[in-house]
């Protein structure tokens, strides 16, 4: 029964993914030939030349079919590791250098959020006088310290980290305070009557009680973080995922654009899944 | 003020024998949440080594309290603990405590809630000590099929029994239970109540205990302090205490199956219940 929804909900996607696949060959199709010459003399034709349109080449200009992309994305996926210069890489070397910034950003948010938060969560003190702070700080759009970030640290690179760095922090703050405030009173209560010493009950009864929470936070702070790095990387330049869609946008390459912006799914998507198997690993039932 | 109250005190102090070398001795314990009108108060009682007491008594009038400061989690607004000639001042593995929820640990299988109890006593010892430790007292509550299993795949009885493991494990001096069979079916229930004993019996632990069950302290306990609530009477408010203590009459060696056979069980059952019914919260 399980198994049997699961392989009619995996054809139902299969048939959905082939009429968006028919209806986007059709509708680029016919904005093509068929607008172009069809009802034009020659004259008309000729006209639309001096006026810098050429009918006849509105395809090759136009919204790509799925078939070139198809053909994009197998020329990019057969030689993904090519370096011709600066503003020609492979996507791997590209998203490599996303997900380098984001690994960083994301680790340096870790190393922060989770001990912090563990004291914030420990300490109601902590908690209402860090709040206000965390209130005001957690709204703004990550790329509004990108400014800030190129002044202050000056290399493009390293703000592009920083940027993700404070987008990732607040999920992940926010969640291991709430996860270490709201561990179950009897548990501590056990740890009190074995006489257990702070860091091993903070290592051995809060840390594997609030690791659900945590890790929920992580998954969020790492969804963010991949929406930011691609806008990051379009403001800083240089090497990313997002700088090659800002190139290829530049270079009026749609086909392109729209294969980084798969391939940005794709990724996205895998890290969501390996943050989620993450979670059941930690995640216990009462 | 409390005249009545105070002779039926020092009547139950004097029902204790040798109340100077007890092995537990509460001195004028006060617990006040509102300044001024203390859930209980002056409240005095003495375990000796070895011996199983329980308290009964309506909800709300403070043997929880008086449990967790016994424990050391909760701290008393006046009086004193003692045990064993020291005051108890805060939490020690020299008390075991077994939690009405269980207090399991639900990411850790039995074997390893139990050791985590076990390597808090002695740290210094080896795994494999450890594990003999573990598996000696899973055994005792005949849980050795469900040793690798997670409190999330046992029934309420088998958590239950895990809990008692695992208060018994760091062999403490005494144990506290607070209610730790509320939660559980009649049969079920029956059930651990005669494990209990047995291990009790066996391993000559001192026990303090709260129940709401008559039966269940007729049972198990050698003493039964029947504590009432606090109360507002026409002389002002008057704290909760523990209104009297009934020494069990009843033989030692008895179980549950031929508890209502016993001579003196319906005249001590039906003393409780008219305490609880009548006196116990008093209008």
């Amino acid at each position: 029964m399980k198994k049997s929804l699961r392989l009619r909900s995996a054809l139902l996607s299969l048939a959905l993914f082939l009429a968006f696949l028919a209806v986007w060959q059709v509708a680029t199709q016919s904005s093509g030939a068929a607008a172009s010459q069809a009802g034009m003399t020659a004259e008309q034709i000729e006209y639309q030349k001096m006026l810098g349109k050429d009918p006849g080449q509105v395809k090759a200009a136009g919204f790509p079919t799925p078939a070139e992309i198809g053909a994009t994305a197998w020329k990019h996926l057969s030689n993904p590791f090519y370096d011709n210069g600066p503003n020609d890489k492979g996507i791997a070397i590209q998203l490599a250098w996303s997900l380098g910034r984001v690994a960083l950003g994301f680790l340096l948010a870790c190393l922060v959020a989770v001990p912090l938060g563990f004291v914030i969560g420990m300490s109601p003190l902590l908690q209402k006088a860090f709040d206000p702070f965390i209130q005001v700080l957690k709204p703004i759009s990550p790329l509004a310290w990108m400014p800030l970030a190129l002044y202050t640290i000056k290399d493009s690179s390293t703000s592009g980290i920083f940027v993700i760095f404070i987008c990732s922090v607040w999920p992940m703050l926010l969640n291991t305070a709430f996860g270490v405030a709201s561990v179950k009173r009897e548990w501590l209560a056990v740890a009190s009557t074995l006489e257990v010493k702070p860091l091993r009950r903070a290592f051995r009864v809060i840390l594997p009680a609030a690791a659900p929470t945590i890790l929920t936070g992580m998954r969020i702070s790492m969804g963010i973080a991949w929406l930011v790095i691609v806008a990051a990387e379009m403001l800083v330049g240089g090497t990313g995922i997002g700088y090659f869609v800002w190139n290829e946008w530049n270079n009026l390459s749609l086909t392109n654009v729209i294969f980084a912006i798969l391939v940005i799914g794709v990724v996205g998507m895998l890290l969501d899944m390996a943050f989620a198997g993450l979670q059941r690993k930690v995640t216990y039932v009462e | 003020m409390w005249s009545d109250q105070g002779i039926a005190m020092k009547a139950s102090i004097a029902a204790v024998p040798a109340g100077g070398s007890a092995f537990l001795r509460i001195e004028g314990l006060s617990k006040s949440f509102v300044p001024g009108k203390p859930v209980f108060a002056d409240v005095g009682f003495t375990l000796d080594r070895g011996e199983f007491v329980c308290i009964i008594g309506h909800s709300g009038c403070g043997k929880t309290t008086i449990l967790n400061v016994l424990a050391g989690l909760d701290a008393a607004t006046g009086g004193h603990v003692f045990m064993d000639g020291r005051e108890v001042a805060g939490p020690s593995l020299e008390r075991g405590v077994v939690f009405q929820s269980h207090a399991l640990m639900p990411w850790l299988t039995v074997r390893r809630n139990i050791a985590f109890a076990v390597q808090s006593r002695w740290p210094e010892w080896p795994a494999a000590k450890v594990d003999e430790q573990v598996r000696r007292f899973v055994s005792l509550v005949g849980l050795d099929g469900a040793i690798d299993k997670k409190p999330s795949q046992l029934s309420g009885g088998m958590k239950q029994r895990v809990g008692i493991a695992r208060a018994f494990s760091i062999q403490p001096k005494m144990l506290l239970l607070d209610e730790p069979f509320g939660a559980l079916d009649a049969l079920t229930r029956g059930t651990i109540q005669d494990e209990l004993m047995a291990i009790v019996r066996q391993t000559r632990q001192t026990v303090f205990m709260i129940t709401h069950d008559v039966d269940e302290a007729i049972l198990l306990a050698d003493r039964i302090l029947l504590m009432r609530n606090g109360s507002e009477t026409a002389a002002g408010y008057r704290p909760g205490n523990i209104a009297e203590t009934v020494v069990n009459p009843l033989p030692r060696e008895r179980t549950r199956a031929g508890l209502h056979h016993l001579d003196g069980y319906y005249a001590l059952r039906n003393h409780i219940v008219d305490f609880l019914v009548t006196r116990a919260r008093a209008a």
